[in-house]
């Protein structure tokens, strides 16, 4: 079982919490909250099997967060001396006076159990800062060679990126934590180049949240994904073009995570359905009014919001405001039933929500940054005992089953979408046929979910996510797993993104 | 020992260090950050920060036999002791890496007149203006039944590289930024405005509330218009929405190796190519006014069109397209040497595009339009293709439909799929190029000067239901 970093533990967090804590009560903070962090990441790059980047960086700070006078305030520092976490303490005081002319709504916070110096490590087994960087690049360039030996193969790109943070969180209500994790996110692609057009092929291994075990082959298969590609590429740079039109679509959960991810788990934030986030990501159409009445998609649809699932990318024993993980439904039957929270927003909506608590879905992504509402690992749920793959894929006509995360866009409201993906396969009369090109699926979020005809069964689910997921301002940037199985889509419109350029 | 050095002290002791440990050569970069913000939403303040940040980059390069290897190591919050680590670390993956392809002489030069100098620092005090005339435009707002959102950044980066080779060089720079978003009363409508600014003596918060009523005016009357190719005004934010993609595909390595709309068919660049039969150009210069970037190049990894044996590389002014043609992609030494252009041409945190002859407003489009589109700004914008740099996105916060060359209502929203690179060669009319921020990329990319274009053929592939 892994440990917290000995370096870490060794870092005086206890005494920096203690004086900004009592320096923010001093000056009036009717509650405060410090948190130190660390979080080293290493970034690698090869470039045709040659090492092009390799990049080891730690950030490292403190920040507090106040409420004085009914009113917000937040300031962030690097130095941890006890000087420092009393200057940044009456920083954050000085903002929330500063701001409190402005502001315009009283700050109160849901309650929440008190956590006394408890610990919590997330589930890996090799911490991948442990692994020398030789072993990593002598890894990572058999992929690549493995890629370029393969006929048709003009170039090969491999980036992996690795993170561990450790996070000591107090807060003037007697909690406090020391909590550990680690996500690593790699991406292998194979790139041809014809006399004509290029094209690539990308591994579908998603980020997760597993130690460097996950590039030796626990949890994803990499020498018989490595194996297809330069076959799987070959035949996509050869594919027909798709003729646009309405196709029945099954979809891999390889490419149905990033669909989750932008019309569901952003949609069901509730800052944004409030409007806090109207000026950069945008609100959502499923706002509090239709709160256990809007038929999000079709009877099949089960979606929760999941704080404590094993390597995901969004899983804590604690958020950022103290609060313990938990699990939820979003949606349930087709209908909107929850909305993803953190303590502000649990107190202030909480008839609307049925429940005096948060979800704990407060995250900053350093020191340097406030705790803002961040989506949990949210997930739709496969049918207990529902079908494989091939058995949606056979219900199918004239359908395309789409494989692997491309392309990837959404209005602001979460309603019109656009995705593309790594391979598309032409089913005709139940059979893959083979694959297409140029192929991207646009449609509005509601019609969407409501055209989900069947989920596969657990055989078919998978855990999805992404690493760097943007919202708010100043940007912040958040890793979040969202699990699916394969689903069928009825009529889905599908375009061809080669006419779409004019051409 | 915890004691925190300055700027200076950090290179001079860090090169020191990687001499003593037996480096063969080592590039010290510190970054020290402040910045201070306020946001809103509802017509009240939400979250307010003020930040200080310090981040020091060492770069140890070894000879290995057969080239030079580099070994790169960040962090934040150095101390005396840590940075004895830092480059030990750093010296230790040098060793353990191969040659580097980039490798090249680290870069040498003087010492700048700066040099000495403190980083320069932000406080809430810049908003001292604006603070008090946001808050009255937030009551304002309130009284006519509109809501405000909004968020005003204000950061000052201060920059210090040195190297074995004798290279000092300080720069401190400003920047900040107002995004605004309003809407009517029941939601079903919104405008924006933005502008970027160094120190906000120039911003005035009620006058871009002013512009914001103006723009929700205009929803007064509201038209459904269906997707389809349509002529549509772009102003200089939504045109820097689309012209900062393309900026950033410019890698001339990724050209080179056929990876992106620049590259050749069957191999190689496109440079000196005609991207468009007009007199379009776009131009990089570290020392362009008020949109000052580093005048020299800051590489903390390699890629590309970039190399951490670059640091320190003076920048020039560079034409990237210049009368429709394309001049120069991105390249570090290594790349530019790679694919076979006389010297290197880094990035830089600036561009302006700009069409010979272009002149007047985006008020002087709409006036020269019968019948089309006017849209203020893009949103999530993502490559679809990138053999054509097909972009995917969508309209917000302000489409408006001109006629008889009039703003006559509101439109629906859209999704668009379009390529910037085609749209240069497309538009039809182009106004002067003013200083620009784009709504999707202004908070990371905001030096940026465009003209207002007139396209008449559009590609708006759906409508979307937003609002």
């Amino acid at each position: 079982m892994p440990e917290v970093d000995a370096s870490f533990l060794a870092l005086p967090r206890h005494e920096l919490a203690q004086a900004a804590l009592q320096r923010a009560r001093d000056l009036g903070a009717t509650y405060a909250e410090f948190r130190l962090e660390r979080i080293r990441s290493e970034s690698i790059a090869l470039r045709d099997s040659v090492l092009e980047s390799a990049k080891d960086d730690e950030d490292l700070g403190l920040a507090v967060r106040v409420i004085h006078d009914g009113t917000w305030g937040f300031a962030a520092g690097v130095a941890l001396t006890v000087d420092e976490a009393v200057r940044v303490a009456e920083q954050a005081v000085n903002m929330a006076q500063v701001s409190r002319p402005i502001n315009a709504e009283t700050i109160e916070l849901a309650d929440e159990p008190v956590y006394d110096d408890v610990t919590w490590i997330s589930s890996y087994e090799i911490d991948p800062f442990t692994v020398p960087r030789a072993d990593k690049v002598a890894l990572l360039t058999d992929y690549s060679d493995r890629l370029l030996k393969a006929d048709g193969v003009a170039h090969v790109s491999v980036h992996v990126a690795t993170i561990h943070e450790c996070k000591y969180y107090a807060n003037t209500a007697g909690t406090s934590y020391t909590q550990q994790r680690v996500r690593i996110g790699p991406n292998i692609t194979a790139h041809a180049v014809a006399e004509d057009r290029f094209d690539s092929m990308s591994t579908c291994a998603p980020p997760a949240g597993r130690g460097w075990e996950y590039m030796t082959g626990t949890g994803w298969n990499w020498d018989e994904e490595l194996a297809q590609i330069p076959g799987w590429l070959a035949e996509k740079l050869a594919a027909p073009t798709v003729e646009a039109g309405e196709y029945d679509l099954v979809i891999d959960p390889t490419n149905l995570w990033l669909t989750i991810h932008e019309s569901i788990g952003h949609a069901t934030e509730l800052d944004r359905a409030l409007g806090y986030e109207a000026n950069y990501a945008g609100t959502s159409f499923a706002t509090t009014d239709k709160f256990g009445t809007l038929k999000y998609g079709s009877p099949v649809m089960h979606v929760t919001g999941d704080r404590t699932v094993e390597h995901g990318l969004s899983t804590v024993g604690y958020d950022d405001e103290g609060v313990a993980g938990q699990q939820w439904d979003l949606v349930k039957d087709g209908i909107l039933v929850g909305y993803q929270v953190d303590r502000r927003m649990a107190k202030k909506n909480e008839d609307l929500l049925g429940t005096p608590r948060s979800n704990g879905c407060a995250y900053a992504d350093s020191s340097g940054h406030i705790p803002i509402q961040r989506m949990a690992n949210v997930s739709l749920q496969p049918a207990p005992d529902g079908p494989s793959t091939e058995e949606l894929i056979s219900r199918v006509k004239n359908g395309i089953y789409i494989v692997g995360d491309k392309s990837w866009s959404i209005d602001m409201q979460r309603y019109n979408f656009q995705f593309t993906g790594q391979r598309f396969y032409k089913i005709v009369d139940g059979k893959i046929v083979g694959q297409l090109r140029d192929v991207a699926y646009q449609a509005t979020t509601t019609d969407f979910w409501g055209s989900m005809e069947a989920v596969g069964g657990p055989q078919t689910y998978l855990l999805g996510g992404a690493l760097n997921c943007g919202k708010a301002e100043p940007s912040q940037s958040g890793a979040v797993t969202h699990g699916c199985p394969s689903a069928l889509f009825r009529s889905v419109r599908i375009l061809n993104t080669t006419q779409e350029a004019g051409r | 020992m915890t004691i925190q050095l300055t700027p200076q002290d950090t290179i001079e002791r860090g090169l020191a260090l990687a001499a003593a440990e037996g480096a063969d050569g080592c590039v010290v970069l510190v970054a020290e950050t402040s910045s201070t913000n306020l946001r809103w939403a509802n017509n009240t303040l939400t979250t307010n920060g003020a930040m200080r940040g310090s981040s020091v980059t060492v770069i140890a390069t070894v000879g290995s036999g057969e080239g030079t290897a580099a070994g790169v190591i960040g962090r934040s919050s150095v101390t005396e002791d840590s940075l004895r680590e830092i480059v030990s670390a750093a010296i230790a993956t040098a060793r353990a890496a191969g040659p580097a392809e980039d490798a090249r002489p680290l870069v040498d030069g003087p010492v700048g007149a700066d040099w000495d100098l403190e980083p320069e620092e932000t406080t809430v005090g810049v908003y001292e203006k604006f603070a008090p005339s946001l808050g009255e435009s937030l009551k304002r707002a309130d009284l006519e039944r509109r809501r405000l959102y909004g968020f005003a950044n204000h950061e000052v980066v201060t920059l210090y590289v040195g190297s074995s080779t004798g290279l000092r060089l300080r720069q401190a720079l400003p920047r900040g930024y107002v995004s605004s978003t309003g809407k009517n009363a029941d939601l079903s409508h919104s405008a924006w405005v933005g502008t970027a600014t160094r120190d906000f003596t120039d911003v005035d918060a009620l006058a871009l509330d002013a512009e914001l009523t103006r723009r929700l005016g205009w929803a007064t009357r509201t038209v459904s218009v269906d997707a389809g190719r349509h002529p549509t005004i772009l102003p200089p934010a939504a045109v820097a929405d689309l012209m900062t993609y393309l900026y950033w595909q410019l890698d001339g390595r990724d050209a080179f190796d056929g990876q992106t709309v620049f590259s050749k068919s069957g191999g190689g660049t496109r440079l000196g190519d005609t991207l468009s039969s007009q007199p379009v150009n776009m131009h990089s210069d570290p020392a362009l006014a008020g949109l000052e970037a580093f005048a020299f190049a800051v590489a903390r990894s390699s890629g590309g069109s970039s190399s951490v044996f670059d640091n320190g590389l003076t920048l020039q002014a560079t034409d990237w397209i210049r009368g429709g043609k394309l001049e120069h992609l991105m390249t570090s030494r290594h790349t530019a040497e790679l694919i076979g252009v006389p010297e290197a041409t880094p990035d830089i945190a600036n561009y302006v595009v700009s069409v010979d002859g272009g002149a007047g407003s985006t008020d002087d489009l709409v006036a020269g339009l019968d019948n089309g589109l006017l849209v203020t700004c893009l949103w999530y914008i993502r490559m679809v293709d990138p053999q054509t740099l097909l972009l995917t996105g969508l309209t917000r916060d302000g489409v408006y439909l001109v006629e008889g060359g009039e703003v006559t209502g509101a439109v629906n929203n859209f999704r668009f799929n379009e390529s910037p690179v085609d749209l240069l060669a497309r538009f039809t009319a182009a106004g002067a190029t003013v200083p620009s921020y784009s709504r999707e990329w202004g908070d990371y990319f905001s030096r940026t000067a465009t003209p207002p274009l007139l396209v008449p053929d559009f590609n708006m592939s759906s409508v979307s239901q937003a609002s």
